[in-house]
């Protein structure tokens, strides 16, 4: 399974870690009541799919370096996406004096 | 095990360390400002976990762009919405963190057992090290300029939604045409255009 690679630490590692992160992400995602906070959760998830990224590219195309022409268009979005974000919660905040994400339920069935 | 081999498995022990308890800490922790500065230091240990990958430019932008921009940019967005407000508890809250738990410890145990049985086909090419800021150069002006252009396109769309949906003024009149507009439906000020009658 690990026989056949050169630095000290494999290319699993990495995976394993961004899986990991991954995962916390996707609860602080469903579980958090703040909104601030399910913003964070999903910067969280990036940055996960981005050391992903990054150790395929470091591994498994060390010579045309792709995987990190991909992670800087992924910090490009996540920057764009934040900033939309924040602006929408800050308008949320302004209608409905709260930010807690259970009484942000208009559009629920 | 030779001295920069032992030196590069500590380092991404101690990162990886940071990287997790730091994103456990971000999720838990019950004040939002911790939360955040957590993040941060997120942010500053996965720029470290690149520079452990050869990838000297990509840690850079990730300093720049997540530290210095969205950090500050989430820290803004809690200082502005900051009202000390006590949650209402939720029948089932605890039921449902238990089974979302469940389902992520799920999701985390199959991605685990898909990373390690995988055969990947290492060794891969040599890595180019430091010259990966000039090959990333290379790519965006060639065979990535159209998604680099559209990212530029994106970034300006970004902010001028940013600055629709969060400004506060309310104009009365078209600028355009000198008629009246109605933007009621958009905002008003000062009056809670969706009152939650669910409470009052």
């Amino acid at each position: 399974m690990l026989e056949s690679f050169s630095g000290p630490v494999p290319l699993q590692a990495y995976l394993l870690l961004g899986a990991s992160l991954f995962c916390i992400g996707v609860w602080g995602l469903i579980n958090s009541r703040n909104a601030v906070r399910v913003l964070m959760s999903i910067e969280l998830m990036l940055n996960a799919v981005n050391i992903n990224l990054m150790a395929f590219s470091s591994f498994l195309d060390g010579d045309l370096i792709r995987g990190q022409i991909f992670a800087v268009f992924v910090i490009t979005v996540a920057a764009a996406e934040a900033a939309v974000g924040l602006a929408i919660l800050l308008s949320l905040y302004r209608n409905r004096v709260t930010v807690d994400m259970e009484r942000f339920n208009l559009l629920k069935w | 095990m030779s001295i920069s081999n032992s030196t590069e498995l500590i380092c991404f022990l101690v990162l990886a360390f940071v990287v997790i308890l730091g994103s456990l800490g971000v999720v838990l922790l019950g004040n939002i400002v911790y939360s955040a500065f957590l993040l941060g230091g997120v942010f500053m240990a996965v720029a470290g976990l690149y520079l452990l990958l050869n990838a000297s430019f990509v840690a850079a932008a990730q300093v720049l762009v997540y530290v210095g921009a969205v950090n500050v940019l989430i820290l803004f967005a809690i200082m502005l919405v900051n009202k000390r407000e006590d949650l209402k508890p939720i029948p089932g809250l605890q039921l449902r963190r238990f089974l979302s738990a469940g389902i992520c410890l799920g999701l985390l145990v199959l991605m685990f057992r898909v990373v390690l049985i995988t055969p990947w086909s290492l060794p891969g090419p040599a890595a180019i090290g430091e010259g990966a800021t000039v090959r990333i150069g290379e790519h965006l002006f060639t065979d990535y300029l159209l998604p680099f252009e559209l990212a530029s396109v994106l970034l300006l769309m970004a902010m001028i939604g940013a600055i629709v949906l969060a400004r506060r003024d309310i104009q009365t009149v078209d600028v355009g045409t000198g008629n009246e507009v109605n933007q009621s439906l958009i905002e008003k000020a000062g009056t809670p255009l969706l009152v939650d009658k669910t409470t009052t």
